[in-house]
């Protein structure tokens, strides 16, 4: 069957608004916000700005808690089947508009000098005389908050989409606004277009991969839609090898977006690079859409060709969690830490994801809500933890462990909040991440993967070295005169100065706050969640 | 579907949870003994400065009405038939649904009771004794909340009705003696410490983990009755896994053989702390775990040898370490380690071991707990000093510290009435009775046992002779002194445990009192004579402690102020039997290596690699290989690899 054909065969597509509204009022949001940005005088865009997007991705959340609540009964999908209309869409988008709009509360957030996180001018050089002028002209950036809601519509067509070429489509629409974002952090300039650049070059070779993938399983199976595909594949055509690199091929696409080995190289980087809030921001939404994608493409071609890919999935996700592991242990910088333990999650994620039954996705899926929170909580008081130097002005964030230092004495809530979040990346038991952790690995034991969930146990062992780290610097050594002082000889204040939480307009506390109620929350009582992500696995595996 | 699982409110979890039927008030009542202690640390730690005048009282408090509270329940059960001893109750569905059922709970029975009354009684004496001990401490009203989640956690751990749920209390016990551990985090070797005692336990979590998840994929449950349940028929096989993963659990936790190196660091922590955690309650989790697990272990013999083996080898290491230390903490700590030691090799014997390996546990605790708050003592009176050279002839100076450690000494050497008599002769009796027929086990364990009585009356004696006896060996600067009755009262009620408990445990019936809660056991003959074997233990005790007054206690005696050079045996025995050398060598170098050569590898060979590759791809076009500067082009280096490798793969299992 040629392309022309399938045009054919679909004379008029039905654009069904109603189920695409999560997604239209984002990306319809954002183009308002282009408009604004061009048409409002420069004072009064933020005003306008923020209300207008936290507006677009609530409204978004909610009619996705209403279509959850009461799903629509037709599984064709909307627009011709190029969009999944599902619970677990559904419920996919409501956990991306939850963490980005605790992610816009941070990203909103200025401090009580009217600072914000991200570069006046953009198109500034850093250094430059033109970037002090409008920096001193007290210049803002409000194009962050447009980018911000194309990314996040694009995060919600991902998870909705049917058909490789719309995947493709809502690929390129979260990465490219991402991208930008990246490099406009108002301190370390050069860092941040550094990871802008590497994070664009890199995620242009993962798209390339992408897109060769599904040219070749469109030449292999004649089908774009994912049902399809799943069927022509259980007609016969899953013994074909340039189906299966194809889909090898797309899978690196994802595998690349969600940070897994050996695609994981940027994240450090860009991780570390990128402005705070928009690493919180990135880190939650990004992994919650492109395992998302990953679950329904995995999941719908699966009964036809899990066999064949589980060994794939077994080398990455051990692969990851190694890496992430090994090399988180000696890092020195929060953000890169933060990074490489996102780089661990994927892997442990992962081990859900590859046991290809009702229980890895159920844990799969309560994991990516619940550590997408946690993440922007935790990025959320990164971005508080600001230098100060001995004279006592305020600087950049203080990222390196040493300006950690006695942390908990300075700012105790930021510390103490900080402390949870680590607690539950290592898995400790009343915190989400434990339950998650629990759920994942227990799926990978039952579906024969003992090896990956032994590595898995190993690696969360292990990596609990790197969280009790960050815990111990901020609350066992006092920086004036603490372990680290007397390891290093004395030198009491770090270089660039101590963190310190600064004051803000208070919006990150709130985001922060609502991320530590819900990872305990989720922790203590996580029966009618997980009851929940059951119910969506079961209807998605049905 | 969904939409009744989202209108179901999460209140109506709780509402739904069952409440178990049969279980009394008074074992509701348990919830408020893990609760007093819990809502008192948080108190404590929230309010601040404001509770440093009162905080110690609160701190104090609450173990003291959870003791009540204990008792009550224990005497609540001890009125109920011996069928209906052991009540399970839930207090609300943690995890429900599909195959994870997990329900939060509580088991109330003999065993659980023991270990309540056991902690809190303890725990309560040395709140006390803390009182004034740390009373010059800016931080004390900290100090309490620690010791007061330490008391929650533990409590958890031991009335835990799941593994699960045990889990949880043994990340908090694990946690709290973290915090105790570094609590003077200012100075770097106790900072140093808590790490060692922090990777130990993070080895004996990783059992914990592997044993639970064993469980859950083969039983479907972590509960102890459901698992247990399931144990009579499970493949051998996985029942050994899961035994072994829970001894490696229990190894981590209670300092044995191979992972006991951080029980004589743990020493930084203040003394109280010392006597709480790692005497006589948290080391002791590991014997409770496997004696808890008593139906698993009993259906994998081959586990069982395991745990026999690694009680034997800990019980003579610690032994044998302890005789060279001149630290009097770290000897204690070395004495912890050989009698835990003792405990698991009866645990390791079945359930007519296990009985007394709880007995033991329990009058251990009494008297060990005992000597560690006299070392503090000691300690008080001598300006800290640890250093047992620098001792001697302290009887004059510190009569109540002398007497209530002479109790606790002849309790620990197990002279017959003292209450170790009662519980280690025991376990050397039952050590010789022959399992499965296997006699040659009988003489290895038995013999093992023997001798370390005999090396334990050596050490202790040594320890006790040095300190109180012989010659003073302290400077002009120190002026001992007897300490404050808040400290001595907790020792004198520590001694008299120590001089009485085991006969009252012994004609109160304690072991079959406990037997209800166990498995069924049969009572075997040992390979020699019960009064042979009682003979040979007293005789070998006597020699030890003889020994050990002709060297360092008699007059004649000289115990010279500086360590002599000694042989190597001796020099082993002081560096712990190089447990930090082998450790280094076969763990942290490893781990470095491996972590060194992940990072060389993400940077180093990859960029090697891409040199060869930017040559090739120079070759295919100039364009191409110029936008690839900087590390961007070993980045995408990685991801071609990655490309290849896991399209090899899929078309490797393809064909």
């Amino acid at each position: 069957m040629s392309a022309g054909t399938v045009l054919a065969a679909t004379p008029v597509i039905q654009i069904e608004w109603g189920s695409l509204l999560p997604v239209a009022v984002v990306l319809g949001g954002a183009v308002i916000s282009v408009l604004v940005e061009a048409f409002t005088p420069p004072r009064a865009r933020r005003a306008v700005q923020v209300p207008l997007a936290f507006a677009a991705v609530a409204v978004a959340g909610l009619a996705a808690l209403d279509m959850a609540m009461a799903p629509v009964e037709s599984s064709d999908g909307a627009a011709g089947g190029a969009v999944t209309v599902d619970p677990m869409t559904m419920y996919l988008q409501l956990a991306i508009a939850v963490s980005a709009l605790l992610g816009l509360l941070v990203i909103a957030d200025r401090t009580v000098q009217g600072e914000d996180a991200f570069a006046p001018q953009a198109s500034a050089a850093p250094g430059s005389e033109y970037e002090e002028q409008t920096r001193k002209a007290g210049l803002t950036q409000t194009d962050v908050f447009p980018l911000v809601l194309f990314a996040t519509g694009g995060m919600m067509l991902l998870i909705a989409a049917g058909d490789l070429i719309t995947l493709f489509v809502a690929l390129e629409v979260l990465s490219l606004p991402l991208y930008l974002l990246a490099g406009m952090a108002r301190h370390r300039r050069l860092l941040s277009q550094e990871a802008s650049l590497k994070y664009f070059l890199l995620g242009a070779l993962a798209s390339a991969f992408f897109l060769f993938g599904a040219a070749w399983v469109y030449g292999a199976t004649g089908a774009l839609k994912l049902v399809e595909i799943g069927a022509a594949i259980a007609d016969g055509a899953g013994l074909d090898p340039v189906l299966l690199v194809g889909v090898v091929l797309i899978l690196v696409g994802l595998l690349f977006k969600v940070g897994a080995a050996p695609f994981h190289s940027w994240t450090p980087d860009v991780y570390q690079g990128a402005p705070t809030p928009i690493t919180g921001f990135m880190a939650a939404c990004t992994k919650i859409a492109a395992f998302g994608a990953l679950l329904r493409l995995l999941y719908t071609l699966a009964p036809s060709l899990n066999w064949d890919l589980t060994p794939v999935l077994w080398t990455v996700s051990i692969l990851t969690m190694l890496v992430g592991t090994v090399i988180g242990l000696v890092q020195r910088d929060v953000k890169r830490l933060m990074a490489y333990s996102a780089i661990a999650h994927t892997g442990f994620i992962l081990t859900g994801v590859a046991s290809f039954t009702q229980d890895g996705l159920s844990g799969a899926l309560f994991y990516l809500f619940t550590y997408g929170i946690a993440t922007v909580g935790a990025f959320g008081v990164i971005a508080l933890v600001r230098e100060v130097d001995p004279e006592g002005h305020m600087r950049g964030e203080a990222t390196g462990l040493d300006q950690w230092r006695g942390l908990g004495r300075r700012s105790p809530l930021a510390a103490g909040a900080f402390t949870v979040f680590l607690l539950s990346f290592a898995g400790i038991p009343l915190t989400a991440g434990f339950v998650a952790k629990f759920a994942v690995f227990g799926a990978a034991f039952g579906a024969g993967g003992v090896a990956l969930g032994v590595v898995g146990l190993a690696c969360s062992a292990a990596a609990a070295f790197f969280y009790a780290r960050v815990i111990v610097a901020m609350f066992f050594e006092d920086a004036s005169f603490g372990l680290g002082a007397l390891l290093e000889g004395g030198a009491a204040v770090p270089k660039g100065g101590l963190g310190i939480a600064v004051r803000t307009l208070g919006l990150t506390q709130i985001a922060v706050a609502v991320a530590l109620v819900f990872t305990l929350m989720f922790g203590v009582l996580p029966g009618w969640f997980l009851g929940f992500t059951d119910e969506l696995s079961f209807l998605l595996l049905s | 579907m969904i939409n009744q699982t989202i209108a179901t409110p999460p209140g109506a979890v709780w509402l739904a949870a069952e409440t178990g039927g049969t279980a009394s008030s008074a074992a509701w009542g348990c919830w408020l003994v893990i609760a007093l202690p819990l809502v008192s640390a948080a108190l404590l730690l929230l309010a601040g400065r404001r509770a440093d005048k009162w905080g110690h009282l609160l701190g104090v408090a609450a173990p003291a009405v959870a003791f009540c509270l204990g008792v009550w329940a224990f005497f609540d059960l001890l009125g109920r038939p011996a069928a209906e001893r052991v009540q399970d109750f839930e207090l609300f569905q943690w995890i429900p649904g599909g195959v994870f059922d997990l329900g939060f709970g509580l088991r109330v029975d003999q065993l659980s009771l023991t270990f309540v009354l056991l902690v809190t009684f303890v725990g309560t004496l040395i709140h006390i004794y803390s009182v004034a001990y740390m009373a010059h401490d800016p931080a004390r009203r900290r100090f309490f909340a620690y010791l007061n989640l330490f008391v929650a956690a533990m409590l958890l751990l031991v009335l835990a009705d799941s593994y699960l749920v045990l889990f949880v209390g043994w990340e908090g016990v694990g946690l709290a003696s973290y915090l105790l551990i570094g609590f003077w985090n200012q100075r770097l070797d106790y900072a140093v410490a808590a790490k060692k005692a922090f990777v130990a336990n993070r080895v004996g979590d990783f059992g914990m983990l592997v044993a639970m998840m064993v469980m859950f994929t083969q039983f479907h449950s972590v509960k102890f009755d459901e698992v247990f349940s399931f144990a009579s028929w499970a493949s051998p096989t996985t029942l050994t896994v899961i035994a072994l993963a829970l001894l490696l659990a229990a190894c981590g936790k209670s300092a044995q053989f191979p992972l006991q190196s951080w029980l004589g660091d743990a020493m930084a922590g203040p003394t109280p702390v010392s006597a709480l955690i790692h005497a006589a309650t948290m080391v002791t989790a590991g014997v409770y775990l496997v004696v808890r697990s008593g139906p698993i272990f009993e259906a994998a013999p081959h586990a069982r040898l395991v745990v026999l083996i690694v009680g034997a080898i800990t019980l003579l290491y610690g032994a044998i370490v302890g005789c060279a230390k001149d630290d009097m903490k770290k000897a204690l700590a070395a004495s912890t380690m050989s009698q835990i030691g003792y405990m698991m090799l009866a645990a390791g014997l079945g359930p007519v071991g296990a009985v007394f390996a709880i007995m033991h546990l329990v009058t251990h605790g009494f008297f060990k707990a005992g000597m560690f708050l006299g070392a503090g003592s000691v300690m008080h009176a001598m300006r800290d000093q640890v250093d047992m050279r620098r001792f001697g002839h302290l009887d004059k100076f510190m009569k109540i510290t002398w007497l209530t450690f002479m109790m606790g000494w002849l309790a620990i050497l197990g002279v017959p009435p003292f209450a170790g008599f009662f519980s280690k002769d025991k376990i050397i009796e039952q050590a010789f009775v022959a399992p499965d027929g296997q006699v040659w086990q009988a003489w290895v364990f038995g013999s093992v046992a023997l001798l370390g009585a005999g090396l334990t009356a050596f050490y202790m004696s040594r320890l006790f002779f040095m300190v109180f006896h012989g010659k003073a060996r302290w400077s002009d600067e120190q002026h001992p002194h007897e300490s404050p009755a808040l400290m001595t009262v907790p020792m004198i009620v520590l001694a008299l445990g120590s001089v009485f408990l085991g006969l009252i445990l012994t004609l109160a019936g304690f072991d079959d009192f406990l037997a209800g809660a166990l498995a069924e056991g049969h009572h075997g003959e040992p390979v020699l004579n019960a009064y042979l074997i009682m003979g040979a233990t007293f005789a070998l005790v006597v020699a030890g402690a003889w020994i050990a007054w002709r060297r360092f206690g008699a007059a004649s005696a000289t115990v010279p102020v500086l360590p002599p050079a000694v042989d190597g045996l001796i020099r082993a025995a002081r560096a712990d039997l190089y447990q930090d050398t082998v450790n280094h060598a076969l763990l942290v170098r490893p781990g470095q290596a491996l972590v060194r050569g992940a990072v060389r590898a993400d940077t180093g060979v990859v960029d090697g690699a891409v040199r060869g590759l930017a040559w090739l791809l120079q070759s295919v076009g100039a364009v191409l290989a110029r936008l690839q500067n900087g590390f961007v082009r070993s980045y995408a280096a990685t991801m071609l690899a990655g490309v290849i490798l896991l399209t090899a793969i899929v078309l490797a299992v393809w064909i």
